[in-house]
């Protein structure tokens, strides 16, 4: 369990000696990991029969954030399930830092690797707090209670996912936004210097959406993102990488992958792709058919007097 | 270990406007351990012969040390004390927490608060074990026989139940139950047709004490096996309390949280049958207990196992403590079951938990 930890020792002691709250989120916690790289190498995933992810390979380098988009049961849910142990790849391999994930103990894996899941646990009552504090697992040895470094790294996580003031609300009894927040907290407190997210943004109003990925992007961690929305995608991420029924049908960067002609191609839908007018990433609108002029609200209202 | 039992209630976490009230740990421990010792004395005073508390707790401290109390009692009464009723107290207090924290094990180890050993078929498995050893006249490992006999019995039935019960990785309350009651239903019949065809009045006796579930005529003898089974168990799942808190996040959270979740999960489903197996051997099937108790414990401490474990074995043996009292003296100098006991006010709560989960 101890032998080979490749983790920092630093921050340690500033830390555990830290007032509460004022932990930089991105700066190293108590058995805080570097960023790593992240190889996804030839991954296949077959399920009775149905192959559910394809040959994908993808590599993402050390603080680079990559986009997983795609339609519904593209596969991004369950190529992410391989990365953070929760289903064995059928073959391919999946590689943090050189090492096969599925031959490392799962601790230290944790230790390295956080998962942001779309599962709820629910049921027991668990307050928000100690829903965050699972997040120190992987750093404690079976009887070690909850040091002062622990305590802070919670705090800290809590007060940057603004969920401070629900530390000790029942997790079950909050709003879906809020649970997601709270699991998100759950992973930074893991300290792990890769990430990998699937759907975050879902069920945050616009602004949690946006401090979510401005956080991911502050950490400086490798993350995979998997997400719907485009325009997010599009603004907070080095690489898109866009699935369809299991296959990568593009890679690159989203100006070079988001264009019309894949949108109609994967997502069956017509779009302008235009730039953001200050960042100047793309940005996509849809046509919804209605638009076209004598055909929307006032067409309709024009045509009827 | 000091350090585990504060783990978890952090101090000052700033703005936490919507606090949940909990009382300090140390003093809901506290006043367990006050709950067993009061248990306890009304449980070795109480019975056909009254015994004074006083003279209930002279008598134990002269066995512990003659030089801490003066005997003022009779012989007689020293032997009810020590060879009668305290072997029975001690063995409550062994199943009732051997089961309190075996429930709240289970409920983790299948992440739903309606598990219960007896309702999910594993007391059933066990008193199928333990009643072939008893007819089958099996002796092959002396003393050990019939509470290793139990343990395979529960384990098996325990394995059964989660595989019918889990379909494409979900398990819903419904099949768990379901299956689980199912399991035990098909259990009990085994018994009952072994018991029946025995055609052995006194093991037709000691075989209904299996299915009713009672603790009467209680030797030290009997205590050894399932107290060391129940300190065991305990003793492991408190050092797995941080692996058995992930569960409850939900199974792909835990494995990504660094847990081995189906080793994990075998290993304990072992030691749970492990200690359900021997205490079933010499109680049968007291139902319930590991159903109410780990609720009650989540209401009073939360959910966190470092501190609900201990709690939930504090509170099951001053309950069963209670229970076999009640049972004994109720209708004395007629004996009630305690299974009976505790299947009439266990079954009404899981009634109402089942109503107010599905609101």
């Amino acid at each position: 369990m101890t032998a080979g930890r490749p983790e920092t020792e630093a921050g340690t002691t500033e830390a555990g000696t830290t007032e509460a709250g004022t932990t930089e989120p991105g700066a190293a916690g108590p058995g805080a990991t570097a960023p790593g790289t992240l190889d996804i190498d030839g991954v296949s995933v077959t399920v009775d029969g149905r192959t559910l992810v394809d040959r994908v390979s993808l590599t993402v380098s050390p603080g680079e954030v990559v986009g997983l988009v795609g339609p519904n049961g593209a596969g991004k849910s369950t190529l992410l399930r391989t990365v953070y142990r929760a289903l064995r790849p059928t073959s391919g391999r999946v590689l943090l830092d050189g090492a096969d994930v599925w031959r490392m103990p799962g601790k230290r894996l944790a230790r390295h690797l956080a998962a942001v899941l779309q599962e709820h646990a629910g049921d027991f009552e668990l307050t928000v707090y100690e829903v965050v504090a699972m997040g120190r697992t992987p750093h404690k040895r079976p009887f070690a209670g909850d040091d002062a470094g622990d305590r802070a790294v919670v705090t800290a996580a809590l007060t940057e996912l603004d969920v401070a003031g629900l530390a000790d609300a029942p997790f079950d009894r909050l709003s879906g936004g809020e649970k997601q927040r709270v699991l998100i907290a759950r992973a930074l407190a893991q300290r792990a210097g890769t990430m990998v997210l699937d759907e975050p943004t879902n069920h945050l109003d616009l602004r949690h959406q946006l401090d979510a990925l401005r956080l991911v992007r502050r950490l400086g961690v490798t993350a995979v993102v998997a997400l719907h929305d485009l325009n997010l995608a599009a603004s907070f991420c080095d690489r898109l990488c866009v699935l369809e029924t299991g296959r990568v049908v593009a890679h690159g960067t989203p100006r070079d992958v988001l264009t019309p002609a894949l949108l109609a191609e994967v997502y069956r839908v017509e779009a302008y792709v235009t730039e953001h007018p200050r960042s100047g990433a793309p940005q996509v609108t849809l046509l919804s058919g209605d638009d076209r002029p004598g055909r929307g609200r006032r067409g309709r209202e024009a045509a009827r007097t | 270990m000091t350090d585990v039992t504060v783990g978890g209630s952090p101090a000052g976490v700033p703005g936490a406007a919507d606090r949940r009230r909990r009382l300090p740990y140390a003093l809901v421990l506290a006043g367990l351990g006050a709950l067993v010792a009061v248990a306890a004395t009304f449980g070795i005073a109480a019975g056909s012969v009254g015994i004074p508390a006083g003279e209930v707790w002279g008598i134990l401290l002269h066995r512990v040390h003659p030089a801490l109390a003066e005997p003022t009692w009779s012989p007689v009464r020293e032997t009810i004390v020590t060879d009668v009723r305290l072997p029975r107290v001690v063995l409550c207090a062994v199943v009732g927490a051997g089961l309190s924290v075996a429930g709240t094990a289970l409920q983790a180890l299948v992440r739903n608060p309606l598990a219960d050993p007896m309702l999910l078929g594993v007391s059933s498995g066990a008193s199928v074990g333990a009643v072939l050893v008893l007819v089958l006249h099996v002796t092959l490992f002396g003393a050990f026989s019939l509470p290793l006999a139990a343990f395979c019995g529960a384990l098996a039935a325990l394995v059964a139940v989660y595989f019918l019960a889990r379909s494409g990785g979900r398990m819903t309350t419904l099949r768990l139950v379901l299956a689980g009651v199912a399991t035990a239903e098909v259990l009990s019949a085994v018994t009952s047709f072994l018991v029946v065809t025995s055609n052995d009045p006194h093991k037709t006796q000691s075989a209904l004490r299996w299915m009713l579930g009672g603790l009467a005529g209680t030797t030290w003898t009997m205590v050894w096996i399932p107290a060391g089974a129940v300190l065991l168990g305990t003793a492991v799942l408190l050092g797995v309390c941080r692996p058995l808190n992930l569960l409850l996040a939900g199974e792909e959270a835990a494995a990504a949280l660094g847990l081995d979740v189906h080793r994990f999960r075998a290993a304990l489903f072992t030691l749970v049958a492990l200690m359900i197996g021997t205490i079933v051997a010499v109680s049968g099937q007291i139902g319930f207990v590991g159903l109410i108790l780990p609720h009650v414990v989540r209401l009073l401490v939360g959910a966190d196992h470092r501190r609900a474990l201990p709690a939930a074995a504090l509170l099951g043996a001053a309950f069963l403590i209670a229970a076999d009292l009640a049972a004994r003296t109720l209708m004395s100098p007629e004996e009630i079951p305690v299974g009976i006991l505790t299947a009439l006010t266990g079954g009404p709560f899981f009634l109402w938990l089942m109503r107010r989960r599905t609101r």
